[in-house]
């Protein structure tokens, strides 16, 4: 036999699945597949999240010129604000220079800076081919791509870029080691 | 108390009066300019009192009160252009107790300071989690909340002092990239349980909605879980909008650019992303070239804020006052030397000593007008001691840019001018 107190509590649970969860659904909405494309723009050091698309330095160099080389200099170098190529071999010295070519581990975070930060008046303007070819443009820059060279999302992960072992975690949050079970 | 003789020791161009002296005092601390102080000699000569001004919708500072943040570029580059600015610092040299006010908490923005309406900023949380969700600034503010005082830092504070000290810097220039607020938001943890984060999810990606969209790996660390929160206040008002209106990341006791502002997308992964902030710019050049990474809590820090730099003191009584701090939890001790750190003496703590805050301290000193060097030194509640600057640099070299924390001196001439000196 049911009590009174049973047959409430079971309309609460019926009640309650009707309406889902209340605490979770209370708060915020679902994200549609769609939005979440919109935004998910990271791209990871294995080329994750790269989209379909390329780019050769000889288109580059031209986009470069038009959006990039007022603040970088014409060559990636001179300019107002960040330096972007050579300084290779400076990085011990007293005067280090740090860029692309220097400094920069993975080739797949410039796309990823490019794309969500620049240029810096008007970020997110360059279409996905355009970012492609001034990231193979800055790369060429700094020999690490051929003048004539294209890069696109499986060759822009695969560039082994020079100073890629020039980084050493801080041992409490070292990545290699962080989550690993003891 | 002063003498005469002293007085006579400062240049021409100040106002000798012992009175003028030390209005000037008051002036370093509480920021009246020199020309306003108060020239009452007898109580006759105080104004008599009149009914004030109306009230006002918002209480604003006194006139004679002039407290001002500096924006600056990079180090060396002072008093800039504000459209050139990257940054911009907090007047410790004019503050007392322990809380910055709003208006003056330290600021770096990497695209300047975006005008979000609330009612169309959007936080999406996604990634390795069961259910992604979009959360409204009126969702977090329903949901259950903490609120903490905490310290947020620029990994850039203290880089003007890496390879030189100039003379005329004030603590402001030295130190102005550390503030204290009180802070009230939602904790990550709630966040990480409603949208039912993948067990295997060991790394989260912050993300703001500024023109560079400042993005930041942030590791899953107990700690981190239970202590990280999204925060939509700022001492008991909404955020300001240089601190990341309508929210932002608070990460206690970690770097400054961690602590996400404007926060609108938050991913969950099992790796770092390796973004531009966290190979690129956030990093630590060593001596050797490699580049330490993943250097994300801030360390055992303190400062001297009163006297220091570009201030002028007198021989006789002089109350040492400053803040320390540090990422790894409570301050133990400040110990401060008036010899140029041959001997310590243990400085009072201004209670109470907050996790993760800024706390003041003080010390009474009696300056017997003879060339010295102050400098604090600060220990946390787990035994890490701020560095000299001699093993400091040994450790990380003068390119590091980033992370400085070696003990602060300040030379005090016989004319009593403190200045900035690398020790």
């Amino acid at each position: 036999m049911f009590s009174h107190d049973k047959m409430f509590l079971a309309g609460i649970l019926t009640f309650g699945l009707l309406a889902g969860p209340a605490l979770a659904i209370d708060f915020g909405r679902p994200a549609t597949p769609a939005e979440i494309k919109l935004w998910d723009i990271d791209v990871g050091p294995d080329g994750k999240g790269l989209p379909d698309g390329s780019g050769t330095a000889v288109q580059g160099k031209q986009i470069f010129a038009d959006n990039c080389a007022a603040c970088h200099g014409d060559n990636g170098q001179g300019g107002i604000k960040d330096r972007l190529a050579g300084g290779q071999g400076t990085l011990a010295s007293n005067m280090p220079v740090k860029t692309v070519g220097s400094f920069w581990p993975y080739a797949t975070t410039l796309f990823d800076y490019i794309h969500r930060a620049m240029p810096y008046p008007t970020p997110g303007s360059l279409s996905t081919e355009e970012t492609y070819a001034v990231t193979a443009y800055i790369l060429s820059l700094n020999g690490i791509v051929p003048a004539d060279g294209k890069v696109d999302k499986e060759s822009l992960a695969k560039i082994r870029m020079p100073n890629r072992d020039g980084f050493v975690p801080q041992p409490e949050f070292d990545p290699a080691k962080l989550f690993r079970r003891k | 108390m002063t003498s005469k003789t002293s007085s006579e020791r400062l240049p021409p161009s100040a106002d000798v009066s012992r009175r003028g002296f030390v209005g000037g005092l008051s002036a370093g601390l509480l920021g009246v300019a020199a020309s306003e102080v108060a020239r009452a000699e007898t109580l006759a000569d105080v104004p008599d009192r009149a009914p004030g001004a109306d009230l006002s919708a918002h209480s604003e500072r006194s006139r004679f009160a002039r407290l001002d943040r500096i924006p600056e570029a990079t180090p060396g580059k002072r008093n800039v252009d504000p459209s050139d600015a990257i940054n911009s610092k907090t007047p410790h040299q004019k503050l007392v107790g322990n809380i910055t006010p709003t208006d003056l908490h330290y600021e770096r923005s990497h695209s300047g300071v975006p005008d979000i309406d609330p009612a169309q900023h959007r936080l999406l949380v996604h990634g390795m989690v069961q259910k992604p969700l979009v959360f409204s600034v009126e969702d977090l503010k329903r949901m259950p909340s903490v609120t903490r005082i905490v310290f947020i830092e620029c990994t850039g504070n203290g880089w003007e002092n890496w390879k030189k000290a100039d003379p005329d810097l004030t603590v402001q220039n030295t130190h102005g990239l550390v503030s204290t607020n009180e802070w009230t938001g939602v904790p990550l943890k709630f966040l990480i349980d409603l949208v039912a984060k993948d067990k295997g999810s060991t790394w989260m990606l912050a993300e703001g909605g500024d023109g560079a969209g400042v993005d930041r790996s942030i590791p899953l660390t107990e700690e981190i879980v239970n202590e990280a929160f999204i925060a939509y206040g700022q001492n008991g008002e909404p955020l300001r909008p240089a601190h990341g209106f309508p929210m932002r990341l608070v990460m206690p006791g970690f770097e400054g650019n961690l602590n996400i502002k404007w926060l609108r997308r938050l991913k969950f992964g099992n790796a770092p992303w390796m973004t531009r902030w966290e190979t690129a710019r956030y990093t630590q050049l060593l001596a050797n070239g490699k580049a330490r990474q993943f250097q994300l809590r801030m360390e055992t820090n303190s400062v001297i804020t009163q006297p220091s730099g570009m201030m002028q003191i007198q021989p006789g009584y002089n109350r040492i006052s400053g803040l320390a701090w540090s990422g790894h939890g409570k301050i133990a001790k400040v110990e401060v030397s008036t010899d140029g750190a041959r001997t310590w003496k243990q400085a009072q703590l201004a209670q109470p000593v907050l996790s993760k805050a800024q706390v003041r301290f003080q010390m009474d000193w009696d300056w017997d007008g003879k060339p010295t060097r102050i400098v604090s030194r600060s220990t946390d509640e787990q035994g890490n001691a701020q560095p000299d600057r001699q093993s400091f640099i040994a450790a990380m070299g003068t390119n590091a840019l980033f992370h400085y924390n070696a003990q602060q001196t300040w030379s005090i001439d016989d004319a009593g001018r403190v200045r900035n000196v690398l020790a």
